[in-house]
């Protein structure tokens, strides 16, 4: 009787355990899914928001080239055509998009064209000479605010107050998507031009140039300081206090917040040293000195792979020390050096508080040819771009940060590749 | 046999310690130029840490400290004030594990002379090349693929990849550390060979750890035990009337 | 400048290389000796004695030219009684019109004056850097090749010359750190002469007054950081509070429940949890989050603020995850298999082993993996500036908006830098608190790992 009674309460003892067991495992289960969960959550809140991006907005314009008008003859020079009254032109073309618009109407219409049409109706007449005194059919960039609409970014449902576009300007818009007037194309200017106010006609060819050179200056910084550096510590420092110091101050600088470096760069280098204020060279300097420690880490760990016995033979027929590593050491630490290197330049391609406190926020619209040009990068844009209170921005900041995952990934992807194909196992 | 009496190295009380612990107490001998010497020894006993101390190879191990003195060709060799760099390149070294450099045969062979400005010419080089991979007999084995990777050969070929290297830059001293203990019979009775034709040019040190090779291709053989030199005269002599029971012992086999 | 410059190296290089050749090789035909060491070493001599001053001249010259040029500048530039300058502006202007005279068209004399007085000392500048520069190289490979003879041993030299740079380049990290602790210290110090230290370790109220127009009176600002401070630790807690289950779990799950099949895909995914650049959490969190949190608090009848603290730490503590999960998955990984085997020899399951033995075992590990992950969530900054407030606010309620150290800094440096004024220095302030609490996180949670780990070595 006693004996059933405790055999029944271990039985029910032992189900109660392995419902714990399982309960735990489940939970461990669950923080790993909703991890992974919001990892994809992630990605489609700015994959779905960004693709839109890669489209602009575009109306069909009928524009008359007429010489009268714009003060040009055939034989107008560059000069003359630069001066050219293209602007006449395009309020011509803007007040005859519908029949007998009233003077309030054509404003209204002038609004829903982009800014940048009188330098677009200028080009076309540059490429092509002969149109003149002919009427052209044009497609030109529409003004951020059709463009948004008609993606189903901003809401039409909302009162007219709140919008950006008053109502008749939205039965113009109808009235051109009825008769086919208003299309969507691919967007070039978001991957040939530079920063500027007016969403439809930015672009991240200016940052993503100064990324590029930014990392350059990273790269040409970082990579022979960190391989001399490891090299030292590796092969030559000798066991005492200081090496020991600065061995240390290698690991905890790995571990300061970038934004410090960011301080640095401003208390440092930009007001000691006079450096260029918002330009690559400070911003990849900055960098480099941050990156640092990641490469040296990686540098360090490839030379400690390469055996001792390659070292002993080329000492033994007489190399000098530095002869035997440079020319046998460090050439097979190479490949694992440069892994690292890749992975430091992919963390310095997505940092963005340094470049701040540098002055790399600035406004530049142009894009930038030489490491001591002001300019953007990447992420700064993306800041730039989230801050910024037109709607346009935002999808904009989400394509940008599309382009900057694609690029992380496949420096990812190439650090992976390096390490795979040249990783020797002793 | 024709005997000479010219000393390449003497060594004499040289003492070495890793940290506290003495790995050589009082190690004196003469070498003498153009013979094989082997060193025989119980494994620990500080063969390999003596020779190491003839290149200074033992500067590498920070731990490491010697005193005393040897002299190779009557100049001290254990001071500061050495030129470690020439002294190597007088003193070439094969290690008991063949490392080949990941490089070509070629550039495997032809890195010592470079470094050390001993061709002037391209095809000054290649010579040097080809007759130190002759010297060292395996030239015809790898004549239609220096390009490829010394990684690439066999351990024999290996071993002899890495002793044409040692004697491309010319060196008058060869210091091997068992060899042939990475290889096969058949490999070791070439690098045998090879060891008897290098005689003629070279003064070889040698450590082994086979009686029979010893005896094979030694004229001189030291026997070292626990750090302490025990006896060192003719091979012939060792082999067969030793003066110590010591060595009697370890050459019979009853111990080590 | 730079292109020439560099051109003018090269050659520099290569004169000096075939000079220190030609020089030894005729002493050693002239004295028919042996040389100590080979040619190419005398010549690589002559070579770094000619660069090395040259690459001095040139870095010098780089950095300190324009500084010179400005001061000179400034010095002599005949103030208008009365006017409002900024010296960063009125630079400007001047350089402007230095390059391209079509700027001057309206600008005042002295301005034009300037210009030109800037173009002439840039082109003194330059010609002086040139030639400076060829007889500081002229002058390193003359005094080299004095040196060069027989018995010199010119590849020990060389030697030692690499072993100097190669101990500069190890430096560099150590003169990082100098850096970083001196401009943080001397700028707090200007801070902190105007600004008395209790007050900004001790007061409540933040309220950096900035003056927006010209000549409008300089209120005295008030800078006391504790909202800041308590913003900040606010954030961080809602961090944690998402980060720690989360990461603990999925590593314990990884480490001792997933197949290796189910490891091999998560961890890389998770990597890529790591490697997204901030700014990416920051829009995220703007973007999606905070409407989201907004919307909720709504329905639960809680007004939230569009900045909220548990927008802002909702994604920093997503970003955290797969740092304290990798890093607890070391820690774990690293307690001995014995322990384990001991508790299920003796009948326990897996999780009891896992809640009695081997998190216990770890848990110094765990400590010192949550410090350093706080330390990162401390010292993260585009989160927070994208989604948190900029006002300082002291509360602790996550749907309030309050404000961070970094936040504050990049508000205090994002705009015009004045560095006379507090509300500039201010953050080098907080950058120095910043900079010492993670540090210390970090030497504490390192040391806590590394008793950790020989325990069980
Ligand atoms: N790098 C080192 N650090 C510390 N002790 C060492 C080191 N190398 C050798 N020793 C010690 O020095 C002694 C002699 O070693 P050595 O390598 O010279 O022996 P050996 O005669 O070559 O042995 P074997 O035949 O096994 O190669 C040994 O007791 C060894 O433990
Ligand atoms: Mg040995």
């Amino acid at each position: 009787m006693n004996s059933t009674l405790t055999q029944e309460r271990i039985i029910a003892l032992r189900k109660k355990r392995s419902a714990q067991d399982l309960r735990f495992k489940y939970y461990g289960f669950i923080a790993m899914c909703l991890a992974l969960a919001v990892l994809v959550f992630l990605l489609y809140s700015i994959f779905s928001r960004g693709f839109s991006a890669f489209q602009k907005t575009t109306i069909l314009l009928e524009i008359n080239y007429d010489q009268e008008v714009l003060k040009l003859t055939p034989n107008s020079t560059d000069q003359e055509i630069e001066k050219g009254k293209f602007f006449k032109v395009k309020k011509n073309a803007l007040n005859n998009v519908f029949e007998n618009l009233s003077k309030s109407d054509a404003k209204l219409i002038k609004k829903l064209f982009s800014t940048n049409i009188d330098k677009e109706i200028k080009n076309y007449y540059i490429d092509n000479p002969s149109v003149l005194n002919t009427t052209q059919k044009l497609w030109v960039t529409a003004h951020s605010n059709v463009d948004q609409m008609l993606k189903g970014n901003s809401r039409r449902d909302v009162p007219e107050d709140r919008r950006k576009l008053n109502d008749i300007q939205l039965s113009f818009i109808d009235q051109l998507v009825e008769e086919d007037r208003i299309q969507k194309e691919f967007n070039n200017f978001f991957f040939t031009r530079a920063d500027s106010r007016h969403p439809e006609i930015a672009g991240i060819a200016g940052s993503f140039m100064g990324s590029l050179l930014t990392l350059f200056v990273v790269f040409i910084l970082s990579f022979p300081i960190a391989i001399g550096a490891s090299v030292y510590l590796e092969e030559f420092a000798p066991k005492n206090k200081l090496t020991e110091l600065i061995e240390v101050n290698i690991s905890n600088l790995a571990a300061v917040p970038s934004i410090v470096f960011g301080l640095l760069g401003l208390g440092v280098l930009l007001n000691v040293f006079g450096f260029p204020r918002s330009t690559p060279l400070v911003g990849g300097t900055v960098l480099a000195l941050m990156t640092l420690p990641t490469i040296i880490i990686a540098c360090r760990a490839s030379l400690k792979a390469v055996p001792p016995s390659i070292k002993e033979g080329a000492l033994a027929i007489g190399a000098t020390k530095s002869q035997a590593v440079f020319h046998h050491v460090v050439p097979l630490a190479l490949p694992g050096t440069l892994t690292g290197t890749i992975i430091g330049l992919a963390q310095a391609l997505g940092e963005t508080a340094p470049l701040i406190m540098i002055g790399m926020v600035a406004f530049i619209p142009n894009i930038p040819t030489g490491i001591t040009e002001p300019s953007a990068s990447l992420p700064v844009q993306i800041f730039l771009w989230v801050e910024s209170a037109e709607r346009g921005f935002q999808e904009k900041s989400a394509a940008a940060i599309m382009i900057i995952l694609l690029f992380l990934f496949m420096m990812n992807a190439l650090a992976v590749y390096l390490r795979n194909r040249f990783e020797k196992k002793w | 046999m024709v005997e000479n009496n010219n000393t390449k190295i003497s060594a004499k009380d040289v003492d070495v310690f890793y940290s506290e612990k003495q790995a050589l107490n009082k190690i004196s001998m003469d070498i003498k130029e153009k013979e094989v010497t082997a060193l025989i020894g119980p494994s620990g006993c500080g063969k390999s840490t003596f020779l190491r101390c003839i290149n200074r190879m033992n500067d590498l191990i920070e731990i490491c400290k010697v005193t005393g003195s040897i002299k190779v060709d009557n100049e001290e060799i254990i001071s500061s004030s050495t030129d470690v760099v020439s002294l190597r390149s007088k003193i070439g070294m094969v290690f008991q594990k063949p490392n080949p450099f990941p490089k070509s045969i070629f550039d495997n062979v032809a890195y010592g002379p470079s470094i050390h400005g001993l061709a002037d010419t391209k095809s000054d080089l290649e010579n040097i090349v080809i007759t130190s991979l002759k010297k060292a007999g395996l030239y015809n084995e790898v004549k239609d693929r220096l390009n490829e990777p010394g990684t690439s050969l066999s351990g024999g070929q290996q071993q002899r990849l890495c002793i044409a290297r040692a004697i491309a830059v010319n060196p008058e001293i060869i210091l091997m550390d068992e060899p042939c203990s990475a290889l096969d019979p058949i490999a070791t009775a070439i690098i045998e060979e090879l060891i008897d034709e290098l005689r003629l040019n070279y003064t070889i040190i040698i450590v082994t750890h086979s009686m029979q090779q010893a005896a094979r291709v030694s004229q001189k053989t030291c026997f070292f035990h626990l750090g302490e030199l025990i006896e060192s005269g003719e091979t012939n002599k060792i082999f067969t009337n030793p003066d110590n029971t010591k060595t009697q012992d370890y050459i019979t086999g009853r111990f080590g | 400048m730079f292109f020439w410059s560099i051109v003018l190296i090269l050659i520099g290089i290569y004169s000096s290389y075939i000079f220190g050749k030609s020089r030894i090789k005729k002493l050693v035909y002239s004295t028919n000796l042996k040389p100590k060491s080979q040619y190419n070493y005398h010549a690589q001599y002559v070579l770094s004695w000619c660069l090395l001053p040259a690459l001095i001249v040139y870095f010098s010259w780089a950095v300190f030219e324009e500084q010179i040029i400005q001061n000179l500048i400034l010095d002599s530039f005949e103030y208008v009684e009365g006017a409002a300058y900024n010296d960063g502006l009125l630079l400007a202007e001047i350089r402007n019109v230095a390059n391209n005279t079509d700027f001057s068209e309206g600008k005042s004399q002295e301005i034009i004056n300037a210009a030109s007085q800037y173009k002439s000392l840039k082109l003194t500048s330059e010609i002086s850097f040139y030639i400076s520069i060829i007889i500081i190289m002229i002058l390193g490979s003359l005094y080299a090749v004095r040196k060069i003879n027989i018995q010199f041993n010119a590849q020990d030299t060389i030697e030692k010359y690499i072993k100097y740079i190669l101990i500069f380049c190890s430096s560099i990290a150590v003169l990082t750190t100098i850096g970083i602790i001196f401009s943080l210290i001397f700028e707090s110090f200007r801070f902190f002469s105007q600004v008395s230290i209790f007050e900004f370790l001790f007061s409540t109220e933040w309220y950096p007054f900035i003056p927006i127009r010209e000549g409008q009176a300089a209120a005295e600002g008030s800078f006391g950081a504790v909202p800041i401070f308590a913003g900040t630790f606010l954030i961080m807690i809602v961090a944690m509070c998402v980060a720690a289950p989360i990461g603990l779990l999925t590593a314990i799950y990884l480490s001792e429940y997933a197949s290796q099949k189910v490891r091999k895909t998560v961890k890389p995914l998770l990597e890529i949890l790591a490697g997204i650049p901030t700014i990416v959490y920051g829009f995220f969190a703007f973007v999606t989050v905070a409407p989201f949190v907004k919307s909720f608090g709504q329905s639960i009848g809680i007004d939230a603020s569009p900045t909220s603290a548990l927008a802002a730490g909702l994604v920093m503590g997503v970003m955290i995850i797969p740092f304290i999960s990798s890093l607890s998955d070391d820690v774990i990984n690293s307690v001995p298999q014995s322990l384990r085997e001991g508790s299920l020899g003796i009948g326990a399951n897996k999780a009891e082993t896992i809640k009695k033995v081997i998190l216990p075992a770890a848990l110094p590990g765990i400590v010192g993996a949550f410090l350093l992950a706080i330390s990162r969530a401390i010292g993260e900054t585009m989160i927070v500036v994208v989604a948190a407030g900029t006002a300082a606010n002291l509360t602790a309620n996550p749907f309030e908006n309050v404000t961070t150290v970094t936040v504050q800094i990049v508000v205090a440096l994002i705009g015009d830098q004045e560095f006379d004024n507090p509300r500039t220095l201010s953050a080098f302030a907080l950058g120095l608190v910043l900079f010492v609490i993670t540090l210390s996180l970090n030497v504490l949670a390192l040391r806590i790992v590394k008793k950790y780990r020989e325990r069980y070595e």
